[in-house]
């Protein structure tokens, strides 16, 4: 019991890191990325190739991996997402869910070709070893991920909060129009947004490759996970998203002790659409629903 | 300063504004009257760069600002004060008066255009800390008011900052304006409260269904026979009295 709800909050994790990164986009841009998925798979597989062509622990090769990522996002956003955001409305939403579904094909497709569809494991010599606290194993990599999405989230928190990019995204998120009569220049908030949303997800793909795997295939399950926390926390919560996504993982662990282990990936859908139903401005969202 | 040329704006197949010229001179006071729906809001919005016009030119000393980005034209020291205030509700009145100077030119006098700005309105330096949604409507409209102040404007443009305040707050903001213009700044103003605008401004304007319809000295309008029954004769209580 104790160990279940120990790994559905280390899973949890990883659920509330790749669901902030889609909020990000979701909440400043109103954009919602389908692709979201596809750029968390693209991390995985970077950090899974330069650990089993050059050795480097993937831990470390975050650092690699997260500009790589935002690199890829401030692309997709000049190339694709710029044009979206200038969009009112509807328009927008239906617009984004159109082309990113696109993306996504084109991006599971890049990476079969670029990988094959076999699925991959970041198997660093440490997998399997951990600690073992009043009988609950703790293994390295899921510990690891657990710090690293913990300090993730802290950074993320601190630039919100405390810089002026950071407070030019939040006043974006609220009203972009008044941001754009503050001086602000909010196609390039979108941009740093956008590729700020995609160095998350590549962190989220990181700590997946390390602790299942990754194949070409798994970014849809990615996104639904997230947009299933999104939900959760309230689409206009960005941090939010994070405790959010720790709930997801630990409902889940419970679930399959008290219902069964088969039925972990419906529970998430359930609590889906109670959410909708039930608190439409999720858990932490206060304002009208964006 | 300001020279607006036959400018025309539309709403998909709906057109706001026909043929509207304008100017305004360096410190003057200058007040945008009509009816609602006149397109008085549209034409601010024009300015400011969030809307795009049809046709015709807007000039700001020479340079045309009809092509460029809103938040460029805040740069260039054009600050609206929206209608409805539009503040930054989930954060602070010190990070909304932060904000408002975000641009390059303001940002190195952040520190010391905010002492001023508090000094003006010293009730916000006591709810520095507090969420913007929290404020009264007279102190949101401060903020706002306060977060342009931030941008060193040097056309300050106010749409309808008086809507929806108590008449003792009302006059204070006009007190405001009037320091504002004051300190040399310059000032178009769009107000429903006609009278005390037109007290106020060197020159007005009268918009009627997207056109100009009418200029002159504000004391000008406010013995004109027509001006007054159409925009004065509903004043409230307090101010016909004073006639």
């Amino acid at each position: 019991m104790a160990q279940n709800i120990v790994y559905g909050l280390f899973v949890g994790g990883i659920y509330g890191i790749a669901a902030v990164g889609l909020a990000l986009a979701f909440g400043v841009m109103n954009v919602l990325n389908i692709a979201h998925g596809e750029l968390l798979m693209f991390g995985g597989y970077i950090s899974f190739w330069l650990f089993s062509l050059l050795g480097i622990d993937p831990f470390v090769s975050l650092i690699i991996c997260i500009p790589a990522l935002f690199l890829i996002g401030l692309l997709l956003d000049r190339l694709v997402y710029r044009h979206v955001a200038r969009l009112r409305g509807e328009a927008k939403i239906k617009n984004s869910l159109l082309i990113s579904f696109g993306l996504v094909l084109i991006l599971q497709n890049v990476a079969i070709r670029l990988f094959t569809a076999d699925e991959r494991t970041t198997q660093v010599s440490y997998i399997g070893q951990g600690i073992n606290l009043f009988g609950i194993a703790l293994p390295y990599t899921r510990l690891m991920g657990l710090v690293i999405a913990l300090v993730t989230i802290l950074a993320l928190h601190l630039f919100l909060q405390r810089t002026d990019s950071g407070k030019a995204i939040r006043a974006t998120a609220e009203d972009w129009e008044a941001a754009e009569l503050s001086g602000i220049n909010v196609p390039r908030v979108y941009m740093l947004t956008f590729a700020l949303g995609a160095a998350l997800a590549g962190i989220a793909g990181t700590l997946v490759s390390v602790t299942s795997s990754v194949a070409p295939s798994i970014g849809l399950d990615w996104t639904l996970k997230a947009l299933i926390v999104v939900v959760l926390a309230g689409t206009g919560s960005i941090i939010g998203a994070f405790p959010a996504g720790l709930l997801l993982g630990l409902v889940e662990a419970l679930s399959s002790i008290f219902i069964s282990a088969s039925y972990r990936e419906v529970v998430g859908l359930v609590i889906f659409l109670l959410v909708l139903l039930i608190r439409p401005q999720g858990l932490f969202g206060s304002r009208e629903a964006a | 300063m300001l020279h607006i040329e036959k400018v025309a704006a539309a709403y998909g197949d709906v057109q706001a504004l026909w043929d509207v010229s304008l100017d305004v001179q360096v410190n003057e006071i200058v007040v945008l009257i009509g009816p609602n729906g006149a397109g008085k809001t549209t034409l601010m919005r024009t300015i400011a760069g969030l809307h795009r016009p049809r046709s015709g030119r807007i000039l700001f000393e020479g340079t045309a600002l009809h092509t460029v980005a809103a938040h460029q034209i805040v740069e260039r020291g054009i600050i609206l004060v929206p209608e409805g205030r539009r503040l930054f509700e989930g954060m602070t009145v010190l990070e909304n008066l932060q904000l408002g100077a975000y641009t390059r030119r303001a940002k190195q006098q952040r520190d010391k255009t905010l002492r001023h700005v508090l000094d003006i309105f010293p009730l916000l330096a006591e709810r520095r800390h507090d969420r913007a949604s929290s404020l009264s409507g007279g102190q949101q409209q401060m903020l706002a008011i306060g977060r342009a102040l931030m941008g060193l404007p040097r056309l300050l443009m106010l749409d309808e900052p008086s809507l929806g305040l108590a008449p003792l707050i009302v006059r204070h903001i006009f007190e405001i304006v009037k320091s504002i213009k004051e300190e040399g700044v310059t000032v178009l103003l769009v107000e429903q409260n006609a009278r005390r605008a037109l007290e106020l401004a060197h020159r007005a304007y009268i918009l009627e269904q997207g056109r100009i319809v009418g200029t002159g000295s504000g004391s000008d309008l406010l013995h004109n026979d027509e001006v007054r029954e159409a925009y004065l004769g509903y004043a409230p209580v307090t101010a016909r009295t004073l006639t």
